[in-house]
C-alpha cells in the first residue's frame, strides 16, 4: 500500500480484518511470491466459496490448501482423487456395530472445516458429483439421514489442467460451484531463488500457527453480503457483464449466476481490504479468477480464458 | 438500450490504437454493399457490377493477405478508366441509370482506397445512396422491405466500423443498428407526414416511366377483347366509400364510347370535352368511390355508369367519357361519384347521324332483319326487346373461343356461327340498332370485378373487359342495353369464370386443383392485393392533395408552411426530448460527482497522465501518485472524495468539489 491513504477504513466496532492480514502475511513467507494468490483464497473463504486450483503438479497447490488451513486455524482433511476413490470413501460410510445391534454411521473425510481434494479431475464422475453435491448443500445424506457438514465448510480442490492423461475433466456446470479458480504459476526468479535457499517448505508448515479464530473468521464472513455496494458499481458490473455476452470470440456470456459470484467475491476483496464498500478495482482484482473458468472460448482448442484475456476485457470495459 | 447507444457513441478519450481496415470490417462493407447491389443486377451494365465485385474482392484480398490499399496512383488510374467506360457507354454521367451506374463503380473505388475510418463511412453512406437509387426503379413493398434489411446490416456496419474490434459479437450489432433504426423511424415518419409533397411522384422520370400499353383498345374489333379476357393483369381497383357497394348488375365501368363503324371495327367519335361535371338528369342515391389506376398509358379513366363529378386534371365529354388530362402513366388515384340511376337526356343532331351512321352497303343481312322487324314493330323499345329476345332464343353462344369469321363480320356472326365474346355481341346489336333507325353507340370498360373482403375493395382486372352498347329511346335518353346479359346471364352477375368455366390457361394445364387449395390461393391472393394496395394508396399515393386532406383533418393548412415547419420541428424536437429523456432517466446524483472527476482527469489528461476509461479511480490516484508525487495527495484527496459519494455512501458533494478545484490548481 502507498503512503498515501486513499481507501477509508471501514467504521470502528465492526469485527477487524487485521488477523486476516496477518494470516495472508504469514502464509505468503511460506508460499514464496505467491501474495496474490494467497489474498484470493481468502478471500474466497472469507465469500464463503469454495476454490478450485489448477496448474501443473510442483508449484504448490497443496501446499497453498495446507497453509491456509494452518493459518486460519481450521480443521483440515485431505482426500486424494484417484480413479478408484468411491463416493462412500468421501462422505463415509455406515457400519454394523455388533454390540449396539446398530449401523453406526462412521464420516468421511468430508466432515472437515476444510477439505483439500487433491487432483479432483482424476475420480470418476460418480465421485466428483458426491464432493460437488456435499459443497453445494453443505450437507450429506446416507442412508436416507441427512448430517450437516461442520461451519465453516470450506473446500479446496486442485486439479491438473485437463489435457493430461487419465482425468476426467469437470463438466461446466459442476465447475461453477467453484466461486474462484486460481492458477498459481511459477515462481518469479527471486521467489524461486529463496525457495531453493530455504528450508523445506514442510518444516515450515508445522511451524504456522493459527492467526484466526473460527469464531473470528465466522464474524467476517458473516459481513460480507453487508459491504456497500452502489449503483454506479452495478452499472459497471452490469457492463461487464453484457460485454462478456456480446463478446466476440466467447460461447456465452456471464450467466446470472456468475454475476453474483462476482460481485460476492468482490465484496469480500473489500472487506479483506478495510473497505465496508465495493469500488471497481476490488471487481477488477477478482474477476480474473471468478470468470476465468465460467467463460468459454467459441474456439475449443485455442487458448483458455486466463488471466491475461481477462485483462484485456477488463480493458474494454470502460468503468461507467 | 439506450444506455448501449450513448456509451457506443461517447467518443473514446483515451487515444486507442489507430483505426484499422481489418478483413472483418471490410467484409461487412462488401457485404452490405453487395446486397444494396442485388436488385441492380440487370438495370445496371453487367460488367459495373463486376468491376465492383472485382475491386471490392482485390481489397478484401489485400487485406487478408495483410497488405493495405493499392497505392494512390493505382487507385487514380482504375478511377478514371473507370468513369471513361461509364461515359462511354452512357454518353453522360447524369441520368438514372448512368448516375447509377457511375455510383456503383464508385462504391468499388472507395472500397479499394479504403484506409482509415473515413474512407469506410464514405463508402458506406455511398451504399446508403444505393438504398435511394433502388426506389428510382421498383416502389413496392418487396423492395421496401427488403431495403429495409439492407439498411439495417448497414447500420451494423457502421456499428462495427465505429466499435473496437471485437467488442461486439454479430447479434449486438444488428441488434443496436435496430434500435438505433427504430428510433429513427418517428422521426422519419414525421418528415414524410409533413414535409411538404411534390406534385406528381417524386421517383417517376418520364423517359423512364413508359411502359408497354396495356388494358382496352381505343378502337374495338372482333377479338381484341376476347384477347384481354385472357390476362389476370389488375386494371384498376375500387374502393366504395358511404357504405354503398352496388350489386355486380349494376357495375359497368364505362370507359371508351364508340360511335364509328367500318363494318368490322368501332372506333371513337368527334365529342366535345370540359372540365365541368356533365348535365345529367341525377336520380336516386349516388355511389362514392375511389379509383387506384394502375398506369394504362392512355388518357381515359374509368367511372361507374352514370358518372357525375370530374376529377383533377381531368375532362369529360358529351358521351359521358372520363378523360385524363396526360396519359396515365404512373399509378393514379381519383374519387368520383356516379348516379346508377340517372339519365342522360342529350342528343344533338350531329349525334344523331353518327349514332345511326353505318357503312354504305355493309352487312345486307342484318339490315333486312332490321327493316323486317321494323315493319313489324313500331315501338322502338319494343324493338329492342325482339333483338334481345333474337340473342336469347337463336342458339347463340357465349365463348372465348370463337370461330373466324368471314366476309361480312355482322352476317356471318348473327346468321352463321353465332359464337362469341361480348364484343361480338354489343357490335351486332348495334348494327341491328342502328339499321332499325334507333341511335345507338357501343361503350366499351369493364364489368364486374373481384370483390377483396380482407381489404374491402373491388379489383378489376383486364378479363373484366366488357363491351355493351347505348341506345337513344325517345323519352328515356340514353339506355344501357347488354346483349352480353341476354346471352350469358351469369356473366353479368357472377363474372367472366363462372360465364365460362374451362377458360383457355386452365383448360390447357388440365389440372383442377381442389377446392380448398383454390380457396386458400384465393385468400392469400386478396391478403398481398390489399396489402399492395393500402401501400400504393398510403404510401406511394401520399401526394399534395392527400397531403392536404390529412393535415387539415389535423387542423393544419398544407400551404401554411411556416406552421407546418413549427409543427414538424417541434413534433421531432419532442420525439429526441423523449428518447434522450429515457436514456438520462438512469443520471443520479452520484452522477454529478461523476462529472466534476471527468473534470479533474480532462485536467489531468493535459498534463500527460491521461486515465484510461477502464481505469479505477484509486488505481490512477495510484498512478499519479508515482509518476507526478507532487499531485499525489491533492489528487489523492478529490479521489478519496469522488470513491466515497460514488461507491461508498458518505461524502458529500461540496467536500469533492473543493478537492477537485484544489487538485486542478496544483
Amino acid at each position: 500500500m502507498s503512503a498515501i491513504r486513499l481507501n477509508p477504513s471501514r467504521a470502528p466496532g465492526k469485527p477487524s480484518v487485521g488477523p486476516l492480514e496477518q494470516a495472508v502475511a504469514a502464509a505468503s513467507e511460506v508460499l514464496l511470491g505467491k501474495e496474490r494468490a494467497v489474498r484470493l483464497a481468502v478471500a474466497c473463504i472469507l465469500a464463503d466459496g469454495h476454490l478450485l486450483i489448477e496448474d501443473v503438479p510442483g508449484v504448490g497447490k497443496t501446499t497453498l490448501a495446507q497453509v491456509l488451513g494452518a493459518v486460519l486455524g481450521l480443521s483440515m482433511r485431505r482426500i486424494q482423487f484417484t480413479s478408484d476413490l468411491l463416493p462412500a470413501d468421501i462422505v463415509g460410510v455406515s457400519i454394523y456395530d455388533r454390540d449396539t445391534g446398530a449401523f453406526r454411521f462412521n464420516p468421511g473425510p468430508v466432515f472437515a472445516q476444510l477439505v483439500l481434494a487433491d487432483e479432483v479431475n482424476r475420480a470418476t464422475p460418480k465421485t466428483q458429483s458426491a464432493l460437488l453435491e456435499a459443497m453445494e448443500e453443505r450437507q450429506v445424506t446416507q442412508d436416507g439421514e441427512s448430517r450437516r457438514l461442520p461451519e465453516p465448510f470450506f473446500v479446496i480442490a486442485t486439479q491438473n489442467p485437463t489435457h493430461q492423461i487419465g482425468t476426467f475433466p469437470l463438466p461446466e456446470s459442476q465447475l461453477d460451484r467453484f466461486l474462484m479458480r486460481l492458477e498459481l504459476g511459477y515462481p518469479d526468479r527471486a521467489a524461486e531463488r529463496a525457495l531453493l535457499r530455504g528450508r523445506d517448505r514442510r518444516e515450515l508448515l508445522a511451524d504456522l500457527a493459527p492467526r484466526v479464530t473460527v469464531d473470528a473468521l465466522r464474524a467476517l464472513q458473516q459481513e460480507v453480503p453487508g459491504v456497500g455496494v452502489s449503483e454506479a458499481l452495478l452499472d459497471y458490473v452490469q457492463a461487464i457483464i453484457e460485454h462478456t455476452r456480446n463478446a466476440v470470440g466467447l460461447r456465452e456470456g456471464l450467466s446470472p449466476r456468475g454475476g453474483l459470484a462476482l460481485l460476492r467475491a468482490a465484496k469480500a476483496w473489500a472487506l479483506l481490504h478495510g473497505r465496508d464498500h465495493v469500488v471497481p478495482e476490488d471487481v477488477q482484482a477478482v474477476l480474473p479468477s471468478v470468470v476465468g473458468h465460467r467463460l468459454h472460448p467459441i474456439d475449443e482448442h485455442g487458448p483458455r480464458i486466463d488471466s491475461a484475456s481477462v485483462a484485456r476485457l477488463i480493458e474494454r470495459v470502460p468503468i461507467p | 438500450m439506450i444506455g448501449r447507444l450513448r456509451r457506443a457513441r461517447r467518443p473514446r478519450p483515451a487515444p486507442g490504437p489507430a483505426w484499422q481496415p481489418t478483413v472483418e470490417r471490410l467484409a461487412w462493407l462488401v457485404g452490405s454493399l453487395a446486397l444494396v447491389l442485388v436488385p441492380h443486377l440487370g438495370r445496371v451494365p453487367l460488367w459495373a457490377i463486376l468491376g465492383f465485385a472485382l475491386l471490392a474482392g482485390w481489397r478484401l484480398l489485400a487485406a487478408e493477405r495483410g497488405r493495405g490499399a493499392p497505392s494512390r496512383w493505382m487507385v487514380g488510374l482504375v478511377s478514371a478508366g473507370l468513369l471513361a467506360a461509364v461515359f462511354l457507354r452512357f454518353g453522360t454521367l447524369l441520368g438514372r441509370d448512368a448516375g447509377v451506374t457511375m455510383l456503383v463503380v464508385l462504391a468499388g473505388m472507395k472500397l479499394l482506397e479504403t484506409r482509415g475510418s473515413r474512407d469506410a463511412y464514405i463508402a458506406l453512406f455511398l451504399g446508403y445512396f444505393l438504398v435511394v437509387t433502388n426506389f428510382l426503379y421498383s416502389q413496392s413493398i418487396v423492395t421496401g422491405l427488403y431495403m429495409l434489411v439492407v439498411t439495417l446490416v448497414m447500420t451494423a456496419t457502421l456499428v462495427g466500423i465505429a466499435a473496437p474490434p471485437g467488442t461486439l459479437a454479430v447479434r449486438p450489432r444488428l441488434r443496436l443498428a435496430a434500435v438505433m433504426l427504430l428510433q429513427a423511424t418517428p422521426i422519419a415518419v414525421l418528415l414524410f407526414v409533413l414535409v411538404p409533397r411534390l406534385p406528381g411522384p417524386l421517383w417517376g422520370l418520364p423517359k423512364d416511366a413508359f411502359g408497354a400499353t396495356s388494358g382496352l383498345d381505343e378502337t374495338m374489333s372482333p377479338g381484341n377483347i376476347t384477347q384481354l379476357s385472357l390476362s389476370d393483369e389488375v386494371a384498376f381497383r375500387v374502393t366504395f366509400e358511404g357504405g354503398r357497394r352496388p350489386p355486380p348488375s349494376e357495375l359497368y365501368w364505362r370507359g371508351p364510347v364508340l360511335w364509328t363503324t367500318d363494318g368490322r371495327t368501332w372506333g371513337p367519335g368527334a365529342v366535345d370535352r370540359s372540365p365541368r361535371p356533365p348535365a345529367i338528369e341525377r336520380n336516386g342515391a349516388p355511389v362514392d368511390y375511389v379509383v387506384t389506376l394502375e398506369p394504362h398509358q392512355r388518357r381515359w379513366l374509368f367511372a361507374l355508369d352514370l358518372p357525375a363529378t370530374v376529377p383533377a386534371d381531368a375532362l369529360i365529354s358529351d358521351d359521358l367519357q372520363v378523360r385524363s388530362v396526360r396519359p396515365v402513366r404512373e399509378r393514379m388515384l381519383y374519387r368520383m361519384r356516379s348516379y346508377p340511376d340517372a339519365r342522360d337526356l342529350r342528343l344533338g343532331p350531329l349525334q344523331r347521324a353518327s349514332a345511326l351512321e353505318l357503312p354504305a352497303g355493309a352487312h345486307p343481312r342484318t339490315r333486312a332483319l332490321a327493316l323486317q322487324w321494323r315493319t313489324e314493330t313500331a315501338d322502338e323499345r319494343a324493338l329492342v326487346e325482339r333483338a334481345l329476345a333474337y340473342f336469347r332464343d337463336e342458339p347463340f353462344f357465349y365463348t372465348l373461343q370463337p370461330p373466324l369469321l368471314e366476309g361480312d363480320t355482322v352476317d356471318a356472326f348473327l346468321f352463321e356461327t353465332r359464337r362469341g365474346f361480348c364484343e361480338y355481341f354489343s357490335a351486332a346489336f348495334a348494327v341491328l340498332m342502328r339499321a332499325a333507325g334507333i341511335p345507338t353507340r357501343v361503350v366499351t370498360g369493364y364489368q364486374g370485378g373481384e370483390y377483396n373482403p380482407l381489404g374491402d375493395y373491388l379489383i378489376v382486372r383486364s378479363r373484366d373487359a366488357h363491351a355493351w352498347a347505348e341506345v337513344w329511346l325517345e323519352g328515356e335518353g340514353w339506355v344501357r342495353i347488354d346483349p352480353t346479359a341476354a346471352v350469358s346471364p351469369s356473366r353479368i352477375e357472377m363474372g367472366v369464370d363462372a360465364a365460362i368455366p374451362q377458360r383457355l390457361g386452365r383448360a390447357a394445364l388440365a389440372l383442377e386443383p381442389s377446392e380448398p387449395v383454390q380457396r386458400m390461393w384465393r385468400n392469400l391472393r386478396h391478403a398481398w392485393d390489399a396489402m399492395s394496395t393500402s401501400w400504393n394508396r398510403w404510401v406511394l399515393g401520399y401526394g399534395p392533395a392527400t397531403q392536404r386532406l390529412l393535415l387539415g383533418r389535423l387542423g393544419l393548412d398544407a400551404d401554411d408552411y411556416l406552421a407546418v415547419g413549427a409543427v414538424l420541428v417541434g413534433a421531432i424536437g419532442s420525439v429526441m426530448l423523449t428518447i434522450a429523456l429515457v436514456g438520462f432517466r438512469r443520471r443520479r446524483p452520484s452522477d454529478a460527482a461523476r462529472a466534476l472527476y471527468d473534470r479533474l482527469c480532462a485536467r489531468l489528461a493535459r498534463d500527460g497522465l491521461v486515465r484510461a476509461p477502464s481505469e479505477g479511480p484509486t488505481d490512477f490516484a495510484r498512478r499519479v501518485a508515482r509518476d507526478r508525487p507532487a499531485l499525489a495527495e491533492p489528487v489523492a484527496a478529490a479521489t478519496r472524495a469522488y470513491v466515497a459519494l460514488r461507491y461508498g455512501f458518505g461524502g458529500d458533494l461540496a467536500t469533492l468539489e473543493r478537492e477537485v478545484a484544489r487538485a486542478m490548481r496544483g
